[in-house]
C-alpha cells in the first residue's frame, strides 16, 4: 500500500483518513453528528455535490470543465417543477424526459461550441452559466408566484423524502454487496487462473470484509428510526439515483471503449487521433454526459428544496462539484480521476456543511473549512505524485 | 480507377536513367505502396516537393537524409496524419487517399512516430491495443488483451519491463519504444514505418530493434524506416531512399550505394558514385 502511495497512485486512503478525523471532531462537538438520522440527512446533503461532481470527471478526465452544470441542473430541476405542477399538470415522466434533454441539450451545445469554434471550455460553459442562470430566472419568475415555485406532485417530492421499505433497503444493498464482492472474486480467480497478476487472499478478504461492513453499516443507519413524531425508516430514493448513477459511469469508464477512449484523450489526445479514435466524437459524448448527470442532479436538489426559486446558486455549487471530484483525487488536468472521486469528496463537502450546522457555525466558517480541506487534498495528492515516475 | 505507376524510377538527376534497375524487385508485380509528385506545405514552407516513391512488399526501405529533410513530414503524410497539398498515392497499384490515421491503419499502414504517441497515463497493454481493443460481449477483454501483450512482447524479446500493467509514463525511452514497435507489430500490418527508432537507444537495445525489423520483413511485412545511422541502414535495408531538402533525390536497391555515397547524397543531394554504380549493376 505503501507502494502504490509512493507510485503516485495513492488511492483515497488519506481523504478517507481525513474524512474519519472530521466525523470524530464534529461527533465529539456534537453528540448528534454520528446519530443514524442526520448521517441520512448527510447523505442526502451529498447527492447534490455527488450527482454534480460526477458530472464535472466526465469533462475533468478530458482536462475539459463545466462551469455552466450548476445551473443546468437548476434549469432541469425548474422545467420538472413547472411542468407537472402550476398550469400544465404533465405527468411525472415527460415533465423529466423534457428536462434531461434540455440538460443533455446544453452540454451538446457546450460541446459543440468548444469542439467545432475550437473555444476553451472555460469560457463557453463560464457563458453558459451566466446565460443559463438567466433563463432559470426568467422562467422561475415569469410563473407569477412570487421568485419560488413548490413541488405538490408526489413523485418529484418523493425523490429525497420517499423511502424504501426496511425489507427492500436490506435486499438492496444485499444484492449491492453480494455482486460487487462475487465479481471481485471472480475477476481475480479468472486472472489468477491464466497466470496473470493477482490480488493476494488476505487482501482480498479485507477488500470484501470492508463492502460487507460498509453495507451493514448503511443497512444500520437507513433503517433506524429517524423520525420524530412518527417513525421513519428505509433508505431515501435519492441515495439510489446516486448509486446507479455512480455504477454506471463507473462501468463505462472501466469496461467499455468509450472509457478507455476518454482516459487516452485526456492523457495524449494526439496519440488518441492516431490511434484511429473519433476524438472529437468521444468530447461531445462527454460534454453531453455532463449535461444529462446535471439533470439529474436538479431533480434530486429541487426535490430536496421541495421547489425551485430564483434565489438558486448554481455558481457555487458548480464550484463545490469540481472542488468535491478534485478532494477525490482527480487532477484538472486531464487523463486521471475516477467517478468515485465524485463520492469521496461530495461526502466530505457535505460532512463538512452539515457538521459546521449542527455546531452552530456560519457559513463564512464553513466556506473557509472547504477551502482548507481543498487545498490539503490537493497538496497531499501533489506531494504523493512528486515522488512517483509518473508524469502527470 | 487509375493504372499502376511505372515502377522504380531512379529519381535522382545524376542518374539520368529510367526503367527498372535493381536485382530485387521484381518489375511486373505492383508496388505495395506509390507515392507520385507528393507536395506538402505548411504555410511558405515547402516541407516536401514532388517526391515520387516505390517501397515493395517485404522489404526494408530505409529513409535517410539531413535533419529538416522533410522524412518526417513524408511519412506523416503516408499516415493520414495530414494530407499532402497535391500527388496521389497508390496501394497495391490502386489509388488512394489517406486523409486520417485510420484511413492508414485500414489499408494496413502501422506508423511508430519519431514522438512515440503514447498515452502516459495508460498501461502498457491500454497502449498496444488503444484503438483496436478486445472485446466480450461488448466489454472490454482485459484478460485476453494482456496475454497477448505479454506474448507478444516475449516473441520481441522485451524483456525489460517489469509488469505489463505499469504505466507508459514510469518507462524508460527504450521501453517506450518496444511499446511503440510492439504495438505496430500487433497490427498485422503490411507496411511498418518507423520514425528514427533507434535514435534513443543503448547499443543492446538498438540491436533488438534491428533484428524486430529484420523479423518483420522475413514475415512479408514491408518496413519503411527513418535513420540517421548509416550502420544501422546498411545492416537491415534492401533499399534505399535519400531526402535533401525537402526533395527526394534518389531511391534504389542498396547494391546500387555505398557509405561514401550515401553521406554525399545526405549532405549534397547528389553523387556520381550512385549513378556509377547504379549503372553497373
Ligand atoms: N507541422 C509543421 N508545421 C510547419 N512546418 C513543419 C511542420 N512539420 C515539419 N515542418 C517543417 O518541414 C521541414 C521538414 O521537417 P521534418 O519532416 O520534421 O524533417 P526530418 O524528419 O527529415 O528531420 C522542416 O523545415 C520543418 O521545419
Ligand atoms: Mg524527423
Amino acid at each position: 500500500m505503501l507502494k502504490r502511495f509512493r507510485r503516485g497512485d495513492s488511492g483515497m486512503i488519506p481523504i478517507v483518513i481525513g474524512l474519519i478525523v472530521l466525523a470524530a471532531y464534529f461527533q465529539i462537538r456534537s453528540s448528534v453528528f454520528l446519530s443514524t438520522g442526520n448521517l441520512t440527512n448527510l447523505m442526502v446533503q451529498a447527492t447534490i455535490f455527488v450527482l454534480l461532481g460526477i458530472a464535472e470527471v466526465w469533462l475533468l478526465l478530458l482536462g475539459e470543465i463545466d462551469l455552466s452544470a450548476g445551473f443546468n441542473a437548476g434549469l432541469a430541476g425548474a422545467i420538472a417543477v413547472i411542468l407537472v405542477d402550476q398550469q400544465f399538470h404533465w405527468s411525472w415522466y415527460f415533465a423529466v424526459g423534457l428536462a434531461l434533454i434540455a440538460s443533455t441539450g446544453f452540454g451538446a451545445l457546450w460541446g459543440f461550441l468548444v469542439i467545432g469554434l475550437r473555444l476553451p471550455s472555460f469560457i463557453v460553459t463560464l457563458a453558459g452559466q451566466l446565460g443559463l442562470e438567466g433563463l432559470v430566472l426568467w422562467i422561475v419568475d415569469s410563473q407569477g408566484t412570487g421568485g419560488s415555485i413548490s413541488i405538490h406532485e408526489p413523485v418529484l417530492y418523493n425523490i429525497v423524502y420517499g423511502d424504501f421499505t426496511p425489507l427492500f433497503t436490506i435486499i438492496f444493498i444485499v444484492v449491492t454487496v453480494l455482486g460487487l464482492s462475487f465479481s471481485l472474486v471472480r475477476t481475480n480467480a479468472s486472472r489468477a487462473s491464466r497466470n496473470l497478476e493477482s490480488v493476494p487472499m488476505l487482501l482480498m478478504l479485507l477488500r470484501i470484509a470492508g463492502l460487507v461492513i460498509g453495507g451493514g453499516l448503511l443497512i444500520w443507519i437507513f433503517n433506524s428510526n429517524r423520525g420524530k413524531f412518527t417513525p421513519i425508516h428505509g433508505m431515501p430514493f435519492a441515495i439510489l439515483i446516486v448509486g446507479v448513477v455512480l455504477g454506471a459511469c463507473t462501468f463505462i469508464m472501466n469496461k467499455t471503449k468509450p472509457g478507455r477512449y476518454l482516459y487516452a484523450i485526456g492523457g495524449n489526445a494526439e496519440a488518441a487521433r492516431r490511434a484511429g479514435i473519433a476524438v472529437n466524437r468521444y468530447r461531445l459524448m462527454a460534454f453531453m454526459m455532463t449535461g444529462l448527470i446535471s439533470g439529474i442532479a436538479g431533480l434530486v436538489y429541487v426535490s430536496n428544496l421541495n421547489g425551485i426559486s430564483d434565489s438558486i446558486n448554481g455558481g457555487t455549487l458548480v464550484l463545490y462539484a469540481v472542488a468535491a471530484a478534485v478532494i477525490g483525487g482527480t487532477s484538472l488536468f486531464g487523463g486521471r480521476g475516477k467517478m468515485v472521486h465524485a463520492l469521496i469528496g461530495g461526502v466530505v463537502i457535505a460532512t463538512i456543511y452539515n457538521g459546521m450546522a449542527l455546531i452552530q457555525l456560519g457559513a463564512p466558517q464553513q466556506y473557509i473549512a472547504t477551502a482548507l480541506v481543498l487545498l490539503g487534498a490537493v497538496t497531499i495528492d501533489s506531494l504523493a505524485r512528486r515522488g512517483s515516475t509518473i508524469v502527470k | 480507377m487509375e493504372t499502376t505507376p511505372e515502377n522504380d524510377n531512379l529519381t535522382s538527376s545524376a542518374v539520368g536513367q529510367s526503367g527498372p534497375v535493381g536485382s530485387g524487385v521484381d518489375s511486373s508485380a505492383p508496388m505495395l505502396l506509390s507515392l507520385r509528385d507528393i507536395t506538402k506545405s505548411f504555410g511558405a514552407v515547402q516541407a516536401l516537393q514532388h517526391v515520387d516513391l516505390d517501397i515493395p512488399a517485404g522489404q526494408v526501405t530505409a529513409l535517410i537524409g539531413d535533419n529538416g529533410a522533410g522524412k518526417s513530414t513524408l511519412i506523416k503524410t503516408v499516415s493520414g496524419i495530414w494530407a499532402p497539398t497535391s500527388g496521389s498515392m497508390y496501394w497495391q497499384g490502386q489509388e488512394v487517399h489517406v486523409h486520417t490515421p485510420r484511413d492508414a491503419t485500414h489499408l494496413g499502414i502501422a506508423t511508430v512516430y519519431q514522438d512515440l504517441a503514447l498515452c502516459d497515463n495508460l498501461d502498457i497493454v491500454q497502449n498496444m491495443y488503444l484503438g483496436r481493443e478486445d472485446t466480450k460481449v461488448g466489454l472490454l477483454d482485459e484478460i485476453s488483451m494482456e496475454l497477448a501483450t505479454t506474448k507478444t512482447l516475449k516473441d520481441l524479446s522485451v524483456s525489460t519491463v517489469k509488469s505489463v500493467r505499469q504505466l507508459v509514463g514510469s518507462l524508460s525511452g527504450g521501453q517506450r519504444q518496444a511499446v511503440a514497435v510492439a504495438r505496430a507489430v500487433m497490427r498485422e500490418s503490411k507496411l511498418v514505418i518507423l520514425d528514427e527508432p533507434t535514435a534513443a537507444l543503448g547499443v543492446s537495445q538498438t540491436a533488438q530493434v534491428l533484428d524486430l525489423i529484420k523479423t518483420l520483413s522475413s514475415h512479408g511485412i514491408a518496413v519503411l524506416v527513418i535513420s540517421h545511422n548509416l550502420n544501422d541502414v546498411f545492416s537491415v535495408a534492401d533499399r534505399i531512399a535519400v531526402m535533401y531538402l525537402g526533395t527526394l533525390v534518389s531511391h534504389g536497391p542498396i547494391a546500387n550505394y555505398d557509405r561514401n555515397s550515401a553521406v554525399e547524397m545526405i549532405t549534397t543531394g547528389k553523387s556520381d558514385r550512385v549513378a556509377a554504380l547504379a549503372a553497373s549493376n
